[in-house]
């Protein structure tokens, strides 16, 4: 796994409070990880501080998994 | 007229978490007052507090784990933990879980708080001025909302009737016991879960209400002897944090399902000064309203009161409560006990009234009243006994629960023992 991913996963743990072996690539934030919309808010606002980038309402919209915030993130990134 | 108990109680206070633990320590004459440590002190006027009991090793800790899940706990100021673990103990003494549509539905909340989110928000406001509006969290408003103490703790049992809260300072706990004792009686649920809570003892909270010359500052060497309702040294209220439910439950119902009644709520009084943001008016008219109203909604006599919890805050307002009493109880004075609990506890303004209620209900129930810690030098003579450093046993029928607040609002409850 990237150090992006490994980054993103430590947030996802940290914020929804969920074990290691559930956050992979492809785990949903509200349908496998047990997170509420108000949570995927803050999610996406802990990615914005941690990499240093700002992540649009709309795009926000499609990071809907784990991987989904990866790509995007690498993608901002490059 | 449909008539409405107590049956359970949940206290988290500084005496501990549990109502066992708490009412023990009080009729043992403990003080739960103690200097802050958990965070920078030096530069504050008061730098004591009742603050829960946090050592693990100790017998009634506080731990908060108990009562919601870490993930949840960032998200929310004390308070709300505090109402939650209040409100579970209730539940769990009362034995009410309530599984079909019917009594969820016919179970409500109403728990407030005098002041709600403190620290939440000064963190919001660096956060705001460092970091700007972006990174304000969307847990920032619920997790500082008044009401969302009931919100939880319907989300929580699934408590699916009226959800209500109260913000009447330090009357809140009093108040939110009489309005849900209201719903009971109209009809609107058959069991109401209510009471206070109050999480003010940081950095803001001691500096906010120094500010108003409210807080002791003269024994921050000797916490213990801080609160000193009716003493002539006593110098300000002592901040305390916790919280204070109940559930209350309508007479024929608690008795169906064999319920175990603590005592009825049989009267409620409510009034305003209409003098000052701070100061109790000096006749202490809208203190005697108030305990009169409660009195006659329970067509109770003077000379039938045993016990009165007082409001009793350590400041100079101790003096204009008992002339108040005095002038409303006349010659029943000799026979009639008041003492000041926050002489233990410290003031947990938003839940005080609800945890003070609890303890009247407890001196129904044990037959004895808590003592007034400190009271070495009555700044004036009563024939009411204070019930000065020693708790004592005496016969409780009828007790009085006084709470007043900032902004002039007065209550007062009047709880009866329920011979079965």
């Amino acid at each position: 796994m990237s150090d992006i991913a490994d980054r993103v996963k430590k947030i996802v743990i940290e914020h929804l409070g969920v074990e290691e072996e559930k956050v992979t690539e492809s785990a949903s934030f509200i349908d496998d990880l047990g997170a509420d919309s108000l949570d995927t808010v803050e999610l996406v606002m802990a990615f914005e501080e941690e990499f240093g980038i700002e992540i649009p309402d709309d795009a926000a919209d499609t990071i809907l998994t784990v991987g989904d915030a990866v790509k995007f993130i690498e993608k901002a990134q490059a | 007229m449909r008539r409405v108990v107590i049956t359970g109680t949940g206290l988290v206070t500084p005496m501990g978490c549990g109502t066992d633990i708490s009412w023990s320590r009080l009729i043992g004459g403990e003080s739960g007052i103690r200097r802050i440590t958990n965070f920078e002190v030096d530069d504050l006027a008061a730098q004591i507090a009742g603050q829960l009991p946090r050592d693990p090793s100790a017998e009634g800790a506080y731990n908060p784990d108990d009562w919601m899940e870490p993930k949840e706990q960032r998200k929310v100021d004390p308070y709300i933990i505090y109402g939650v673990a209040a409100a579970e103990l209730a539940l769990r003494d009362a034995g009410w879980q309530p599984q079909t549509d019917a009594d969820q539905i016919a179970t409500g909340v109403l728990i407030g708080s005098g002041v709600g989110g403190l620290e939440g928000i000064v963190e919001a406001g660096y956060t705001l001025r460092d970091k700007g509006a972006r990174r304000i969290s969307p847990f920032f408003i619920p997790g500082r909302l008044i009401n969302l103490i009931s919100g939880h703790v319907s989300i929580r049992h699934k408590l699916r009737g009226p959800n209500h809260s109260v913000v009447t300072a330090c009357s809140t706990g009093a108040h939110a016991i009489g309005d849900a004792a209201r719903l009971i009686i109209w009809g609107d649920a058959d069991v109401m879960v209510a009471g206070g809570a109050e999480s003010p003892v940081s950095r803001i909270g001691l500096a906010g209400f120094a500010a108003c010359k409210a807080l002791s500052t003269s024994y921050n060497d000797r916490p213990g002897q801080a609160s000193r309702p009716y003493d002539r040294d006593r110098d300000g209220f002592v901040m305390g944090e916790g919280a204070g439910v109940v559930v209350l439950e309508e007479l024929e119902h608690a008795r169906a399902r064999g319920a175990t009644i603590l005592a009825e709520v049989v009267g409620y009084g409510l009034s305003g000064d209409a003098f000052h943001i701070t100061a109790p008016a000096e006749d202490g008219d809208g203190a005697y309203r108030c305990m009169q109203m409660a009195l006659n909604r329970a067509g109770v006599g003077v000379d039938e009161i045993d016990y009165i919890n007082a409001h009793g805050t350590s400041t100079m307002a101790d003096t204009i409560e008992l002339a108040a009493v005095e002038r409303l109880v006349g010659d029943a004075a000799s026979k009639i006990s008041m003492s000041s609990t926050k002489s233990a506890t410290g003031h947990l303004l938003g839940a005080a009234g609800a945890i003070e209620a609890i303890f009247a209900a407890l001196a129904i129930r044990d037959n004895v009243v808590p003592p007034t810690l400190n009271l070495d030098n009555p700044e004036v003579e009563t024939p009411i006994d204070l019930v000065p450093k020693v708790a004592r046993k005496r016969q409780v029928d009828i007790a009085v629960s006084n709470s007043f607040g900032f902004g002039g609002t007065n209550a007062s409850l009047v709880l009866r023992r329920v011979d079965l």
